[in-house]
């Protein structure tokens, strides 16, 4: 069934804003709300046409209001989010994920025409460990718990999202597990990592990483949107870049760090405003993470469009990082090297 | 620009592997003057420096692909495999019997016998099924945790195509056709000591033999003889196992008290059969879930490794000349 009134949470972020923006474009679709606790920036406003912006708390009762009021349908549960707003947003942004999300099912349970309800997970949920299989399908529970942060937090928000789809089973309820997003347009903390021109890195470990394109991202929210495609499905890029592999495509330079010392330059790198990372991120770009995407591409029906590989160019490309080993100079120095070769009498 | 060749880095005798076509894009950067020159004219020295530094921009600029397990088969062939070819043929002077039992296209589970306090068995069989089977095989082997906890090892595991010893990634290699190697008795078998060698322990709990049923793979008996040998283990130090988090620290006749000399293996001759694949497939797939079918069929290859181990020791005269 096609949506009517749709409301879309954390809309001054970029898959929010974006979504609602679609949505807004498109016809079907009778009333577009986004809702979060700070107005999008202008150029995303601009963006999201005739959607509607309502400034409110998730974390506050008012949420109920506007959801009865407005004869919502369809709730898109998208502000779960691991880039807290500042230095000291971690425990804000623990609230607005876990609270908000509570009190957000709450409005959601209490008005009847509510028929749809899709949230913005991570795989985070499926921790990072040496002990993880190569491949995480849905049904695999995670081997160590996430202790804490960001992936601790979209454990319980599933689990509530879980609790919610028992008392409410009329409703369709969507989980999107998402990889690390990457592309031109995003701001996340691994865009700011891969920007910064020395790149620590855990010695003697290189991560596998799955990325999305943030394009996919959001096809994937709208069509889970559109559609009722009720479920759990990991959403990620095809293939995998190594850490290492990632951080030579980008033209960086990888500092290796003792895993001993990692907990300090982590402290250094993130009061330098330069990257906040949580332990449960760092554990990411120690072990690694990579999802199987077969009932994305099965049951769900979309196959990403570009892989992790094309993902990454394309975010280093759109980014216009200043490679520190530009790949032009290493051809030029290799057909130096060969055209001396050439020359030199021993022939 | 000419069409890419593929030309081995390390000397030219090598077949190019049959799956030429699955590794990743190789771009050339034609030698200047290339034009009014005619390739074969061109000296060998050239050519291999020529695909050298292909290879090292690639390396550098991020150019190569590596599949979901981490396993970086450029890597692997161009450079890992061809360190380990000294120890192998000079060495250890490996001869392999029966490698024709190992299907050139299909999945194959091999299991083997583990010796020799570090697994340089599992290392010698992966050179084995790689350079002298017909169709160069990568031999994908499931490795213990403490492997994938261990930094450098861990990473270096995972770029020469080992994942952690579990079924959802056992069932995933056998899916997909791959060549998964499994030594079932972990660091019992290996970390044993010198006089209870080349007797089988326990074959954990069968695993592997369910991850075969369930797919329907053979299962290939491996048996390897003198890598008993190379690290005669006579004792062990308790408290630096502990202090490390490691599940012994081996004393030989040479190690530790002569230091990195000691930890030069002894040149044993070494033999590795390959034995007659058992079937699965004539089970249907919920066998796997019958533990008394699994317990048999693990006691079955058990049983097959120990008596070519036996046959293969009566046979061998001499622990370093075979």
């Amino acid at each position: 069934m096609a949506p009517t009134v749709v409301l879309v949470t954390g809309v001054s972020r970029f898959l929010g804003g974006h979504l609602a923006a679609r949505l807004a474009a498109n016809p079907a679709i009778e009333r577009v709300l986004g809702v979060d606790t700070v107005p999008p920036p202008r150029d995303l406003l601009r963006r999201m046409g005739r959607a509607e912006f309502v400034r409110a708390d998730i974390r506050n009762p008012l949420i109920t209001k506007v959801i009865a009021s407005a004869k919502v349908d369809t709730v898109v549960h998208a502000s779960v989010t691991a880039n807290p707003a500042g230095p000291t947003g971690r425990t804000a942004m623990k609230e607005m994920n876990v609270i908000g999300t509570m009190q957000l099912l709450a409005a959601c349970q209490r008005s009847p025409l509510v028929r749809k309800l899709v949230v913005k997970s991570t795989s985070a949920v499926y921790g990072a460990s040496s002990r993880d299989p190569a491949m995480f399908t849905e049904e695999m529970a995670p081997k160590d718990l996430p202790p804490s942060g960001y992936a601790k937090d979209a454990v319980e928000v599933e689990g509530y999202v879980r609790g919610f789809g028992r008392r409410r089973p009329d409703v369709d309820v969507t989980t999107l597990r998402f990889t690390n997003f990457i592309g031109p347009r995003i701001d996340t903390v691994l865009t700011r990592y891969f920007a910064l021109p020395v790149v620590p890195t855990v010695l003697g470990y290189d991560a596998r990483m799955q990325l999305l394109h943030s394009e996919d991202a959001l096809a994937v929210v709208e069509r889970a949107t559109l559609h009722d495609l009720a479920g759990t499905y990991n959403v990620g890029g095809d293939g995998v870049l190594m850490l290492s592999q990632a951080i030579r495509r980008a033209g960086r330079v990888a500092l290796p760090v003792p895993s001993m010392a990692v907990p300090v330059v982590g402290r250094v790198v993130r009061s330098a405003r330069l990257v906040d990372f949580s332990p449960d991120q760092m554990r990411f770009l120690n072990f690694g993470r990579v999802v199987d995407t077969t009932r994305l591409k099965r049951d769900f029906g979309f196959a990403p469009r570009w892989t992790t590989t094309q993902a990454f160019d394309d975010y280093v490309s759109g980014r216009a990082l200043r490679p520190v080993f530009d790949p032009d100079s290493l051809v030029a120095a290799e057909r130096g090297i060969l055209d001396l070769a050439a020359r030199l009498p021993i022939r | 620009m000419p069409d890419a060749r593929v030309i081995p880095l390390h000397g030219t005798d090598r077949p190019v592997p049959a799956n030429s076509a699955a590794r990743p894009r190789i771009e050339q950067v034609p030698p200047a003057g290339q034009e009014e020159r005619e390739t074969g004219q061109q000296p060998d020295w050239e050519r291999r420096l020529a695909d050298l530094l292909a290879f090292l921009r690639r390396r550098v600029s991020g150019e190569y692909q590596v599949d979901e397990f981490g396993f970086d088969r450029e890597l692997t062939d161009n450079v890992l495999m061809p360190l380990l070819r000294p120890l192998y043929e000079k060495w250890f002077r490996v001869e392999t019997i029966g490698l024709h039992n190992v299907p050139s296209d299909s999945g194959a589970l091999l299991v083997a016998n583990h010796s020799g306090t570090l697994p340089m068995d599992a290392v010698m069989t992966a050179y084995a099924v790689h350079e002298h089977h017909p169709a160069n095989r990568h031999l994908r082997m499931l490795g213990a945790d403490l492997v994938f906890r261990l930094p450098m090892i861990s990473s270096l595991a995972r770029k020469t195509g080992q994942t952690l010893a579990c079924s959802p990634d056992a069932e995933r290699l056998l899916r997909g056709g791959d060549l998964v190697g499994v030594w079932p008795e972990g660091f019992k078998g290996i970390g044993k000591p010198f006089k209870d060698r080349y007797k089988l322990q326990r074959f954990g709990r069968g695993g592997f033999v369910s991850a075969a049923l369930r797919t329907g793979t053979p299962i290939i008996p491996v048996s390897i003889v003198g890598a008993e040998e190379i690290y005669p283990k006579i004792g062990e130090i308790k408290l630096i196992a502990r202090l490390f988090g490691l599940p012994y620290f081996p004393v030989t006749p040479l190690f530790p008290h002569l230091g990195l000399l000691g930890a030069v293996p002894l040149p044993s001759k070494w033999y590795i059969e390959f034995g007659e694949p058992i079937r699965t497939d004539e089970f249907e797939p919920s066998a796997a879930d019958d533990p008394m079918l699994v317990f048999n069929l693990t006691d079955q290859v058990r049983e097959t490794i120990q008596q070519s181990l036996y046959r293969l020791l009566t046979q061998r005269r001499n622990v370093f000349l075979g």
